[in-house]
């Protein structure tokens, strides 16, 4: 049976602001699926929600595993249940070496029911894979020592969420920009290692604003946000018409969500004001 | 044998899950009755067979803490002074080899991995059991480069000169009440000499430990480190936990030659009912450098501040400290730096962590005397809080007597971040765990000064502090 990463009619607020107005998906294991659209238009959004970061409230809708409540669970638990978000903006944890928490991070995944305090994977067998992975993703092997996100420049901390993503294995993957911040060559090298690592082994859903990193990766499909809702989807042939026209054909065929972006960018900037 | 101790109470033990929370059965030669008075001073002198200008430094001592009132900085002290022992021997004479050592204090030592360290290290591991070291051995080419390593008992006997010479004068009874209480009821600690040139490429390492319920330890330590020479000295101390207060005041000289370079390393974690009262000072000369490494967990409260004076030209001066706060517990701790000469320079990092309640204060004096021209001093100190009933204070104090001089200061609050958390977590850690994380992560500048097996004890105890379930 292929796995599906399921959400339905998800509704999801950030300090008692609705954002996500009513966003279903379905993922299954082995596809390709691209999100897009503007700025501000609700795709972060959508990933934090389906990781369970405690700030974004689900007002409303399902997200399911395999037919599991994923939102009964923790974060951690969701993580350990095979899910997976490259963030557009990593978090810095200084002092923490990256070989260190990735040991932490996979022996939690691989074996789901650890608990705290409980053996790691055994050293040597870690150290063997992370050295091989980061030998295929070009990564220095110099990235184990440094500190988690702690002073890596945009394209380093990219990098090292892809090195994540392939020593956690996850069934579903959730990849937020990781395309961005990355120079020519790197995007290229992104593609090929996120094909390679995904194969037809995971779901992926890639955030993007460019076509590089599906040049490896076609989407199966094509889902269009705007106004905190999904507005359109298609196939790879969607991705290719809002790369070279934009949005315009979106917004004048979806008005009710074109005025709920402009309500959203407004009561944002209301909030910068304060 | 002694009859005056009390069965303690087993119940009712309260507090942080701690490996270290075990007592063995008390074992003693030699007690003397609670309280303080020149009776009893006497007597100690008179048991370590004493010559007359110690004991009468002793008695003089004794004076002066009496005439001294408490110190009006720091934490709440409520200790009834005439309700401690202050001297205990656990065995006859100091023990020559493992094998003689008895074996309910083996199985302690065992329990706290001495003689893995001594086998990983093949050095002079001088353990403190109470008031006096029953254990010590140290690796003989460094007793044929002139070294010294031994308990300060024993120098008082084999090396009255030497010591004598430098007894006391960094640290004088008069400096606190504490250093006075030290000066006269005092008892074991470590006496460390290095001659001229010698480089001791390993660390000289000591375990302290307090095992009698009121038992108030008094170690005395004092290093000299003459010029050109180098040494790593390194002392962890963990106390079992009781229901009665007891009292820790260590008294810590270090003195630093022309171009010598001394690193003291301390990791402590006492129970959570032990006032720890320490007085630690370093003099250095011309173009030494002089580090104290300070880890303090545990107690009810701890004041110290481990203190450099830079005496000539070049001279240099760092102190690295982490305190752990937790339920019950209030660490006042810091550092303070003295520019007595020009072209000193000095750098002090403290990081203090609070969880459950606690309380950890910074509290630190950079001073610069009139001339000490080019001067450097560097504070940075941040501190993490872990939930709102916990507290952090900061009390810097600058008193700059000179123009000529570069001074800087930061310091910073911080909280656990929910998105640091909530990265973790999505990278299946649990809370606890993404914290430990985090908090390991914030002492990693401290932790990665010590060497290998402290390292991994002071990640083992923070891991407890932050698991602990009770507090
Ligand atoms: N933590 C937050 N606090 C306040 N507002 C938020 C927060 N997260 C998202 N928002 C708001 O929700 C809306 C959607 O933001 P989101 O980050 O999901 O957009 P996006 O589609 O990922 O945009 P981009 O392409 O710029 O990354 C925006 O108006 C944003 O300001
Ligand atoms: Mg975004």
């Amino acid at each position: 049976m292929s796995d599906v990463l399921a959400i339905n009619d998800l509704h999801v607020e950030v300090a008692g602001k609705p954002i996500l107005k009513g966003v279903s998906l379905s993922i299954q294991r082995g596809e390709i699926h691209a999100l897009m659209g503007p700025n501000g238009s609700g795709k972060s959004t959508l990933g934090f929600a389906i990781m369970g970061h405690p700030g974004y409230e689900v007002t409303g809708g399902q997200i399911e595993l395999n037919g599991q409540d994923l939102l009964a669970m923790e974060p951690h638990e969701r993580s350990r249940a095979g899910l997976f978000l490259a963030f557009q903006r990593p978090v810095a944890i200084p002092g923490v070496k990256m070989a260190d928490f990735l040991r932490h991070a996979v022996t939690n995944v691989r074996r789901p029911e650890r608990k705290e305090g409980e053996e790691l994977i055994p050293m040597r067998e870690f150290r063997k894979e992370l050295r091989e992975k980061m030998e295929n993703l070009r990564v220095d092997q110099e990235f184990a020592r440094r500190y988690v996100n702690d002073g890596f420049s945009g394209g380093e901390s990219k990098r090292a969420e892809i090195l994540q993503m392939a020593m956690l294995r996850p069934k579903f993957a959730i990849l937020d920009e990781t395309d961005s911040g990355l120079d020519v060559d790197a995007v290229r090298l992104a593609s090929q290692s996120i094909a390679q690592i995904g194969g037809h082994e995971m779901g992926i859903l890639i955030i993007t604003h460019h076509e590089q990193l599906l040049e490896y990766n076609h989407p199966n499909f094509t889902h269009v946000m705007l106004g905190g809702r999904v507005v359109e989807t298609g196939g790879p042939e969607l991705a290719m018409e809002l790369h070279k026209q934009g949005y315009d054909r979106i917004r004048a065929a979806y008005p009710e969500a074109h005025a709920d972006e402009a309500n959203m960018a407004l009561s944002a900037n209301a909030g910068w004001g304060s | 044998m002694v009859t005056d101790i009390k069965p303690h109470p087993q119940s009712n033990v309260l507090g942080e899950i701690n490996k270290y929370d075990f007592r063995n059965e008390e074992h003693f030669v030699f007690k003397a009755r609670k309280g303080l008075d020149r009776q009893i001073v006497e007597e100690i002198s008179e048991m370590k067979r004493e010559p007359q200008w110690m004991r009468e430094f002793r008695l003089k001592s004794l004076d002066i803490f009496n005439s001294k009132p408490m110190p009006k900085w720091g934490g709440a002290i409520n200790i009834d002074f005439q309700n401690v022992y202050y001297y205990l021997k656990p065995t006859e004479g100091q023990s020559k080899s493992w094998d003689d050592v008895p074996a309910d204090i083996k199985n302690t030592f065992d329990r706290l991995g001495i003689p893995e360290a001594e086998k990983k290290f093949l050095s002079g591991v001088k353990a403190q059991y109470e008031s006096e070291v029953i254990y010590g051995s140290l690796r003989e080419d460094l007793a044929k480069q002139g070294v010294i390593f031994t308990d300060t008992d024993a120098a008082v006997q084999e090396h009255p000169d030497l010591l004598r010479e430098y007894f006391s004068t960094i640290i004088p009874p008069t400096d606190n009440k504490f250093a006075a209480l030290n000066s006269a009821v005092w008892s074991g600690g470590s006496f460390v000499y290095v001659p001229k040139g010698v480089k001791i490429d390993f660390p000289l390492q000591a375990y302290f430990r307090i095992n009698a319920a009121n038992m108030g330890q008094f170690e005395r330590t004092l290093i000299i480190v003459d010029e050109g020479a180098e040494v790593h000295y390194v002392e962890g101390c963990t106390a079992p936990m009781y229901s009665t207060e007891s009292l820790h005041s260590a008294v810590v000289e270090v003195i630093a030659k022309r171009g010598s370079r001394v690193r003291y390393t301390t990791i402590q974690n006492w129970a959570n009912n032990i006032y720890n009262l320490v007085t630690k000072r370093a003099v250095a000369y011309g173009d030494s450098l002089v580090e104290w490494v300070d880890g303090n967990l545990g107690s009810r409260l701890t004041m110290k501040y481990p203190a450099i004076y830079m005496m000539e030209p070049g001279a240099r001066g760092e102190v690295l400290s982490v305190a752990f706060a937790s339920n019950g517990q209030h660490q006042d701790a810091g550092a303070k730096v003295v520019h007595c000469a020009p072209h000193t320079s000095s750098r002090i990092v403290s990081k203090s962590i609070s969880k459950n309640g606690g309380r950890a204060s910074y509290r630190g004096l950079c001073k610069v005397m009139p001339g000490a021209k080019k001067s450097k001093s560097n504070v940075v100190c941040d501190a993490l809080i872990l939930d709102p009933q916990s507290r952090s204070d900061t009390y810097p104090y600058l008193e700059i007597e000179e123009q000529d001089v570069s001074i800087g200061h930061e310091a910073s609050v911080s909280r656990i971040g929910e998105e640091q958390l909530f990265y973790l977590a999505s990278r299946g850690l649990s809370e606890t765990e993404a914290s430990t994380m985090i908090v390991s992560g914030f002492i990693e500048p401290l932790v990665k000064e010590l060497p290998m097996e402290y390292a991994v004890e002071m990640n083992r105890l923070i891991e407890l502090q932050m698991e602990g379930t009770v507090g």
